[in-house]
């Protein structure tokens, strides 16, 4: 006897999410067809799990393995950016060989979730780092520049202006007189 | 999944600075949702609201009629409640001195408004990015300063 089926996919795919989601005692809303909310916190390694699961479904979950990825870049880069010996290759040539990816893949995925570069972002992290060594260090600018593996302080003080508008000395200027405005009014 | 658009706020009490603002929004390519209030009064009920959603962004006109950008600011910097907020002085003042006040009095960001309209998308799309990495990357919002 041959049978013919007719197949309803979104309840179909609405269907095994629900059971797969609850049986996994996850808490969560479906909010349409190919995308669902979780209404609680979700480690990344559940959600690697989770990627798994549904690969036998024939399920991709397409945003998060992009984010995934981004959070590696971005430990890379902070890892890089802090570590105490300088690294001698090319930042790119250094990311692109730590996640064993074409660094042209990775700039690519990056931008799409974040909005920024990564050599942009790398900025970002080192003028954070000078932000902090500012504030919390005796260092002066030539030792911060020499720490962040600058070429000079001109660089890192026209790096630091560019992206904070202001110079490295008024930024401490500031930080220094906001404490002492939060002290006195609290 | 977290929700991939930011919350924006504004006060101002000139329409047409709010709809320059709104319009210089659209145009990005970054999603957001802008909010907007006429003045100090309105967009303190708001954030003092229990069921209001907190903007990522909020940017604050100095110059308003009932309670001005100064009040608002020391009200938010005030209230732990508002820690997440980044605060931007969004003001036609150029003066050092009241830069470097509200900075001071913790704004976050501070933005001359500018003439046209090219350079209010550009600055907007500046900062709202900058933000977003403060916000994913969990880096240190007291540190957060930037003039444009």
């Amino acid at each position: 006897m041959k049978v013919y089926l007719k197949y309803n996919y979104p309840q179909l795919t609405k269907k095994i999410l629900e059971d797969k989601l609850s049986e996994l005692g996850y808490k969560f809303k479906i909010v349409g067809f190919g995308e669902f909310n979780f209404l609680e916190k979700i480690p990344t390694e559940k959600l690697m799990e989770l990627t798994e699961q549904f690969q036998e479904y024939g399920i991709e979950i397409i945003e998060n393995q992009k984010s995934a990825l981004v959070q590696k870049i971005k430990d890379t880069i902070v890892e890089m950016v802090n570590s105490d010996t300088p690294i001698n290759v090319k930042s790119s040539v250094h990311i692109a060989e730590k996640l064993n990816l074409s660094y042209v893949y990775l700039s690519s995925v990056f931008s799409e979730v974040t909005y920024t570069s990564i050599e942009n972002y790398i900025i970002i992290q080192k003028i954070e780092l000078a932000k902090q060594l500012i504030i919390n260090t005796n260092m002066n600018l030539t030792e911060i520049s020499i720490q962040l593996n600058y070429s000079s302080v001109a660089h890192l003080s026209s790096q630091f202006k560019n992206n904070t508008g202001m110079t490295p000395s008024a930024f401490q200027r500031i930080i220094l007189k906001r404490k002492e405005f939060t002290s006195n009014n609290s | 999944m977290t929700e991939e658009y930011i919350n924006i706020c504004l006060a101002d009490d000139d329409q047409d600075d709010r709809l320059f603002f709104t319009d210089a929004f659209d145009e990005l390519k970054i999603k957001t949702k802008v909010s907007t209030f006429n003045d100090g009064v309105e967009l303190m009920n708001y954030l003092n609201n229990a069921d209001s959603i907190l903007p990522n962004v909020l940017f604050l006109d100095l110059n308003m009629p009932k309670k001005n950008g100064v009040e608002c600011l020391l009200e938010i910097k005030k209230n732990e409640k508002f820690n997440d907020i980044a605060v931007a002085i969004y003001s036609t003042s150029s003066s050092e001195e009241h830069i470097e006040e509200t900075f001071i009095n913790g704004a976050n960001i501070y933005i001359k408004k500018p003439s046209d309209f090219d350079t209010l998308k550009k600055i907007l799309s500046e900062v709202v990015t900058i933000n977003w990495q403060y916000h994913t990357s969990g880096l240190n919002k007291d540190n957060f300063l930037m003039r444009m």
